[in-house]
């Protein structure tokens, strides 16, 4: 059976807000609603008709179960509407939009609200096992004297914190943080600290550059503090740095002798992207504007230990799919976890070794020319929520191929767990 | 009397050994305690001692809730107090009866429950209400002019002690069920899933019932009841003038008297054919008239967008919010929605203290700043600047993006809706929706007629008004429509005092121990004078109206009221004005001037059928404004003191003032002052 189109009607993203050391202002629940409400109160149709929402999170707070439910019914959908969540890290936002891609093309569903949504200032930190092994003794405990000495086992030690956030950005099985595998994917391709701090000011002077022009009023809508406080922009933006000051920072995951500091990776962040799926039916139905369409998707598996370069191999299986070459892309977004992995994926689609006995290619793909990759900067300095990423890269993919007369793109993101996650997009238009 | 009687009202079952007796009057939305009602009940209790039941259950049949109380259209046909006194003894000695059966009594309560309602709930052995945000019980008689008669002025204190009971008597005010419990008013608050199981399980046990702790009964001691008394008093005198509304008063005394049923009764009939009780009784029916025109037809409003969030768009937004609407706040300036969301986090936080339930609220309003929310808005509300080009230019394109049968509505409080609805394609669904400040608290909304207004565009904006549990009254579209017209030239007068030298103090406090709740300096203050001034302007034109020069002065010198710290009067940090010295007392009757200026212009009002009758004009005034309630408004003050009375004193001051007090034309015309009787339906 051949696949239905699918098309994106529209979306909208929060700003993103760097998280400052405290809890931010706004659960992800709080951040996807922020999201989501603008863009349903632009759709013809009420937030009843939509047949499902998908939304992608990796921490949610604990009185967040199932948080894509709790954000449709927060955002009016009503009981009717089913919603679930998707956990794929750092991709979560572009698997709901894979999720709801595969319903619509399947001709399950017609109106999906597909998007992601991380609060990572908020992310719960826990008793460690010693001092629940010490409150279940002492709830145990049958009488005084017992319970008097389950509590005479404290020890300070239990009051060491566990940080779910830090837990989450450490590969389990390699036992990894990201920021590691990125010092991995530094020394594999000879990344110095220069090209990375180079490409970090890059990101930051993109995205002034598009916030000065305007155009990042077409995704964002503004938020709203309970304490009168309006957020506009990505507020982790450093229009004052320079090489020099990024210079000065020091290496946080390989402290002694590393290349990757905070300077040139992600920001740790609270945002939320929501898009609007729709069916060529319900396209003609409600007579809904078109941004563009959701071509297909592709994922791979690489080495935990170096997975900044799962876009390398997920790229390549889509091109190969759609019979296409990096060349005919007129976009691309690949997000940036860190500049050395951005800079390690170039190296490897230009690779000849790389492309031989890694992807199975006779000849290299070629990089992406770096005049259209991350045109309007990227997470370096907009900031990486985990969930919400993919779902913020397809929809500025989507709002830059549309300002640029249409064109193919791709967005895609590396996994933390080592994989890569594309998705190909085309926009209607003169190049088209 | 047998088992065949016929019942209308109520319906009785047995269950589990008990009687479930279910309240429900034909032909009404709510229960009321007629006298009919109240007949039949005399009826079924004595069918009902008469068999052996474990107990009986008493409960109400409306989804709305439980008794709202004794039926206030009744109170209208009591002619002498007598006849009030012995129909409340009549009401004592059922509830009596009530309360003597051989076995356990239970009310259930869901809703209101007040007044009557209660005091039949107080007369059962236990009260059980269901534990939701609607669930309101209290004795707000004195909102009236009078007092409980039932006997709930003895049964409350009795219950919950005696300074809680004098507190939520004399004060008039509702609590939750949750409070109510706190109080020991009801015995548990259970969900309504479990209301006939707790009913049943309080039969069964029959725990000891309800009593305050001893020193809450204390305060009731004889010997202690008069100092007590003396106590309460003192704040309740800085509260209500004695003078104007009695019925607080007399019912303090008949608790520090310790008086007998029989006493409740002859004071409550005294109270009820009195002139202060007849006029807020008449004006409490008005404005459920109010509701009830404004129901006749679905307003089919969902999703309301209000552009511009100064204090009356934002306050319209939050307020509409509350109320359950879908609401979309526009605005250019993200820091003036920035600080609409705040405003209506804190006041949902206090009205509504649970945060699941504030953050359900907040979902509902969303702020705007590109204008999202217009194309799904069922109505637009217009609050920006008041300035003709600025709105006209906004309706017309707010008409080009929203639906056909979206209803377009302005707030403006001056500008005539003909001249808004100038280039609009379909100028009938254009209205006015004029609302007072503040919002949340001031009951009436002004819905203006223009000429070019459709009848159904009136119609669902009267409907959303009463969604918004306001009243809407239908004004025509004229400058300042009834309300402000009819203030300014009482403000204006009180300004033309201070310039004649007059001390702030004296006129406000004219104005107060008149009846006013706010004397018309302060209110100037508090309104903000660069709005009072921009009013004056748009109603001198047309009113005949002079300026005042210091009005003018104060605004240009940035001396706005309240807001700006430094008005008429200067404010400290919270807002609080600060004492003026009282100088000369003046030799002007103060009081003559301001309220004859108001009623003067309430009678041109009149005469140029800005609103329909005598009693628009009272309900407008008294809901928009306070004006002195135990008056009945200004209206029926005026048919007080005579026409021919107040005519011959406009034209004594309009010698002594000036031409501005000649009496208008409208002065003793046949009809003006007639008044409808408000029926029930």
């Amino acid at each position: 059976m051949a696949e239905k189109k699918v098309y994106v009607v529209d979306g909208v993203r929060t700003p993103f807000l760097k998280a400052r050391g405290q809890q931010g202002a706004f659960s992800a629940a709080d951040l996807a609603v922020a999201a989501g409400r603008p863009l349903l109160a632009r759709m013809p149709f009420a937030a009843s008709e939509i047949d499902e929402a998908i939304v992608g999170c990796v921490i949610a707070a604990p009185d967040e179960a199932n948080i894509a439910r709790i954000i449709a019914l927060r955002l009016g959908c009503g009981k009717g509407v089913p919603a679930y969540t998707v956990q794929r890290n750092c991709a979560s936002g572009l698997q709901a939009l894979s999720n709801g891609r595969e319903r619509i093309a399947l001709g399950q569903a017609d109106l999906i609200l597909a998007g992601g949504t991380e609060a990572m200032s908020r992310s719960p930190i826990q008793w460690n096992a010693a001092m629940v092994a010490w409150l279940a003794n002492i709830l145990r405990a049958k009488n005084v004297g017992a319970r008097l000495k389950a509590v005479a086992g404290f020890r300070l030690a239990q009051l060491s914190p566990v940080y779910t956030l830090l837990l989450g950005l450490t590969d389990p099985v390699v036992k990894l943080n990201m920021g590691q595998t990125a010092e991995i994917v530094a020394h594999r391709f000879g990344l110095t600290r220069e090209v990375q701090d180079a490409y970090a000011l890059q990101s930051h002077q993109r995205l002034a550059a598009a916030i000065d022009s305007g155009v990042m009023k077409d995704e964002i809508e503004p938020l709203y503090d309970t304490r009168g406080k309006v957020y506009s922009i990505d507020d982790g933006m450093r229009r004052d740095t320079d090489i020099e000051q990024l210079g000065r920072l020091k290496p946080v995951f390989d402290r002694k002798y590393g290349s990757v500091t905070s300077g040139n990776s992600s920001q740790v962040t609270d945002g939320a992207g929501m898009l609007m799926l729709a069916s060529e039916d319900a396209v003609k139905r409600h007579h809904l504007p078109v941004l563009g369409e959701l071509l297909g998707d592709a994922w791979a598996g690489v080495e935990p230990s170096q997975m900044g370069l799962g876009p390398v191999h997920a790229v390549a299986k889509l091109l190969k799919r759609f019979d296409l070459k990096m060349d005919d892309l007129a976009l691309m977004e690949l997000n940036e976890a860190f500049a050395a992995q951005v800079l390690g994926c170039q190296a490897a689609w230009d690779s000849p070794e790389y492309a031989r006995d890694e992807l199975g290619l006779d000849k290299p793909l070629g990089r992406m020319d770096p005049a259209r990759l991350n045109v309007d900067g990227g997470a370096v300095a907009i900031g990486h929520p985990v969930g919400a990423s993919g779902a913020r890269i397809t929809l500025h993919l989507l709002k830059a191929l549309k300002r640029r007369g249409g064109g193919l793109g791709i967005a895609s993101l590396c996994i933390g767990g080592g994989q890569g996650g594309a998705m190909l997009v085309r926009v209607a238009g003169d190049t088209a | 009397m047998n088992d065949t009687t016929k019942f209308t009202h109520w319906r009785l079952e047995e269950q589990e050994g008990s009687a479930l007796l279910t309240l429900d009057v034909a032909d009404a939305g709510a229960n009321a305690l007629s006298s009919a009602v109240m007949q039949e009940f005399d009826q079924m209790l004595e069918q009902i001692e008469s068999r052996s039941y474990r107990g009986l259950i008493i409960r109400s049949g409306k989804a709305n809730g439980f008794i709202v109380g004794a039926d206030v259209y009744e109170f209208q046909k009591i002619a002498d107090s007598a006849r009030a006194a012995a129909l409340a003894r009549g009401g004592q000695l059922v509830f009596a009866r009530l309360a003597r059966l051989p076995f356990p009594s239970v009310a259930l309560i869901h809703g209101n429950c007040l007044g009557g309602g209660l005091e039949l709930a107080l007369a059962c052995t236990y009260r059980i209400a269901r534990e939701d945000e609607g669930t309101r019980l209290g004795l707000p008689e004195v909102r009236l002019g009078i007092h409980p008669g039932f006997a709930g002025t003895i049964r409350l204190p009795a219950l919950i002690g005696h300074l809680p009971a004098l507190d939520l008597m004399l004060s008039g005010r509702t609590v939750s069920a949750r409070a109510a419990r706190g109080l020991g008013l009801v015995d548990e608050t259970v969900a309504e899933r479990h209301l006939l199981h707790a009913a049943h399980a309080y039969i069964e046990k029959t725990p000891r019932p309800q009593r305050p702790a001893w020193w809450k009964r204390l305060p009731g001691w004889k010997p202690l009841r008069k100092p007590v008394g003396r106590l309460v008093a003192k704040p309740l005198s800085q509260k209500v003038n004695a003078d104007h509304y009695p019925g607080p008063y007399r019912m303090l005394d008949l608790w520090v008297r310790a008086a007998s049923e029989e006493d409740e009764a002859h004071s409550l009939g005294e109270l009820l054919v009195s002139r202060t009780s007849r006029n807020l009784v008449n004006l409490f029916l008005l404005g459920e008239d109010l509701k009830r025109n404004g129901r006749k037809q679905p307003h089919n409003i969902q999703h309301v967008h209000v552009i511009g969030a100064g204090v009356m768009g934002a306050d319209i937004a939050l307020w509409a919010a509350f109320r359950g609407f879908r609401v979309s706040l526009q605005d250019k300036d993200p820091e003036a929605l920035a600080r609409a969301v705040k405003k209506a986090y804190g006041f949902y936080k206090k009205k509504l203290k649970k945060p699941h339930a504030i953050q359900e609220v907040m979902d509902r309003l969303m702020p705007d700043l590109a204008g999202n929310g217009l194309r799904r808005a069922d109505l637009v509300i217009e609050a920006i600047v008041e300035k003709v080009e600025a709105k006209r230019g906004l309706f017309k394109e707010v008409e080009a993006v929203v639906r056909a049968d979206t209803l377009l509505a302005t707030n403006t409080s001056s500008i005539p809706l003909e001249q808004l609805a100038e280039g609009l394609r379909d100028p009938s669904r254009l209205v006015g929706l004029h609302f007072f400040n503040p919002v949340p608290q001031m009951q009436l909304v002004e819905i203006v007629r223009g000429s070019q207004s459709a009848e159904a565009s009136l119609a669902r904006a009267r409907g959303f008004a009463v969604a918004l549990d306001r009243l809407p009254l239908d004004v025509k579209s004229s400058p300042g429509f009834l309300v402000n017209r009819v203030l300014m030239p009482y403000l204006v007068e009180a300004m033309m005092m201070v310039e004649e030298g007059v001390p702030f103090a004296d006129i406000d406090g004219a104005a107060t121990r008149f009846g006013m709740p706010m004397g018309p300096i302060l209110l100037a203050d508090t309104v903000g004078l660069d709005i009072c001034l921009s009013v004056a302007e748009m109603l001198s034109a047309s009113l005949d109206l002079a300026v005042p020069q210091r009005l003018r002065d104060m605004v240009a010198a940035g001396h706005l009221g309240k807001k700006s710290g430094r008005g008429f009067y200067v404010y400290d940090k919270k807002g609080k004005a600060k004492k003026t010295p009282g100088g000369q007392p003046a030799d002007t009757p103060i009081t003559e001037r301001l309220i004859l200026r108001m009623l003067d212009e309430a009678v041109a009002c009149l005469r140029e059928g800005v609103v329909a009758d005598a009693d628009a004009v009272d309900t407008g005034m008294v809901y928009g404004t306070g004006f002195a309630p135990y008056l009945g408004g200004p209206m029926r003050y005026a048919e007080t003191l005579g026409e021919t009375g107040i005519c011959n004193t406009l034209t004594r001051l309009a010698g002594e003032y000036g031409a501005r007090f000649q009496p208008d034309q409208g002065w003793g015309k046949v009809g003006l002052l007639e008044r409808r009787s408000i029926m029930r339906s």
